[in-house]
């Protein structure tokens, strides 16, 4: 019988895993030659689902401040060098701009949804 | 063990002919630098309807240096932005209306048609924006829009002017704005530069100093941190503490912690014509200009993570202050326009 629960518990633990996995993605955003690039391609908007996980990576040799002062998320990820990422869960509906505050030329708008 | 080797032979003999060519051509032709500083790659973006013409640059060039544009009558865009002084003033900070000193040097407008953001702090993205916004400025040529528009008009000159370059659009921010900027994006370099001949491949156009000044610009001086590329600025904001700095720059702006005392990273074409330096003007020369960079800034409060001591050697500083006056353009004469009445 101890045995048995246990096994459920351990079903249930990888069918929540298993369903979470598919719902939420990680995706790397990369900032490479004072752009945001998707899987090596200059993008200014980008399509996630809430509780997806973005990482945004320093590809350049010079560091890079991502923010974001948007309604429905407001983050500023600070300063970091050439091959550091820091992650955002976006978990609000909506859409987010996105920039470098050092180099305002960078934009990429996230719509977020269900 | 039977190993097959490649039958290319007629391959390896092509490449050993080439190889004695593309040695000869790298080292005349190709300075292995981290950013391109080359004039090659520039592009200036202009808004579709504002592109240039004969007619919006002469009416462009006639407002710049219409003193009528200030409310005392008095001042110009030229009045501190002189083409005999390197489009500046030479002054730490401008004098604006009424004699009053202001917080702020003033820009070079060379090559400011480049840039991604104008003003120190960037708060405006268009040089049309741009150019309404010290005219109006209290501080500065104090002027009302509206009584500008009624002064242009009872100039009989302008009107014409202004038809002949906004066909049915008549005398407004909006025309006058566009017709500035298309003035200065005119005011761009030559890249006829000692550094622009180097860079060609004349290796006799600027000293071994110089050279060398370079190559610490470019790695060990950590300049190219933000200084890159044709107009050597990564059209990026940076604190690079200086001392005394309670301007919060950028910051007023867009408020992310980066960005408190943080300015626009100024282009370096014809530097050594623009001293003062820094948006402050806090130095008189490149010379204390490299000190300050060398010692990693003065206040470390919210300094950029780019800025560290360099323990640069007297002639590493001698070779950089070298270096930088290898960008000066070949010096022009600029006729100065007659203006309306």
């Amino acid at each position: 019988m101890k045995f048995r629960s246990l096994l459920w518990v351990v079903v249930a633990g990888g069918l929540i895993t298993f369903s979470h996995s598919t719902i939420a993605k990680e995706v790397t955003i990369d900032q490479k030659d004072k752009s945001f690039m998707i899987n090596g391609k200059q993008a200014d908007a980008y399509a996630v689902k809430v509780g997806d996980k973005i990482n945004f990576r320093n590809m350049d040799p010079w560091f890079h401040n991502i923010f974001s002062l948007s309604d429905i998320k407001t983050f500023d990820l600070g300063s970091y060098p050439q091959g550091e990422a820091r992650p955002v869960v976006f978990d609000k509906v909506g859409r987010v701009e996105i920039e470098c505050a050092i180099h305002p030329q960078m934009f990429i708008e996230l719509d977020v949804s269900n | 063990m039977n190993i097959k080797t490649p039958q290319y032979g007629w391959l390896r003999y092509l490449v050993s002919l080439l190889i004695p060519f593309a040695l000869i051509m790298n080292t005349s032709t190709s300075i292995a630098a981290k950013s391109d500083y080359s004039s090659v790659n520039k592009k200036m973006r202009i808004p579709a309807n504002n592109q240039a013409t004969a007619a919006r640059i002469a009416l462009g060039k006639a407002l710049f240096f219409d003193p009528r544009l200030s409310g005392s009558n008095w001042i110009s865009c030229g009045t501190c932005h002189n083409p005999a002084l390197g489009w500046s003033d030479g002054l730490p900070t401008a004098i604006g209306e009424g004699q009053k000193v202001l917080d702020r040097s003033t820009p070079t407008i060379l090559n400011t048609g480049y840039n991604r953001h104008q003003f120190w702090d960037g708060r405006s993205k268009t040089l049309e924006a741009q150019a309404t916004g010290p005219i109006q400025a209290g501080i500065e040529m104090n002027q009302t829009m509206d009584v500008l528009v009624k002064e242009l008009e009872s100039i009989k000159g302008y009107g014409p002017m202004f038809e002949a370059a906004y066909p049915g659009e008549g005398i407004s921010e909006d025309t006058i704005g566009k017709a500035i900027a298309n003035f200065e994006r005119t005011i761009v370099s030559d890249y006829s530069a000692p550094f622009d001949h180097w860079l060609r491949g004349n290796k006799k156009a600027i000293s071994a100093s110089a050279q060398r000044g370079f190559k610490l610009f470019d790695g060990k001086a950590r300049c190219n941190f933000c200084h890159q590329g044709h107009n050597f600025t990564d059209d990026g904001f940076h604190n690079i503490g200086l001392a005394n700095n309670d301007d919060p720059g950028r910051y007023a702006i867009a408020k992310v912690e980066v960005l408190k005392g943080a300015f626009k990273t100024p282009t370096l074409r014809d530097i050594a014509r623009t001293p003062p330096y820094m948006h402050n003007g806090a130095y008189a020369t490149l010379v204390e200009v490299i000190e300050h960079y060398d010692a990693g800034g003065k206040d470390k409060r919210n300094l950029s993570p780019s800025m560290k001591k360099l323990n640069l050697t007297k002639q590493e500083k001698t070779d950089l202050v070298n270096f930088l006056e290898t960008l000066t353009d070949k010096q022009k004469e600029f006729a100065l326009p007659v203006l309306p009445n």
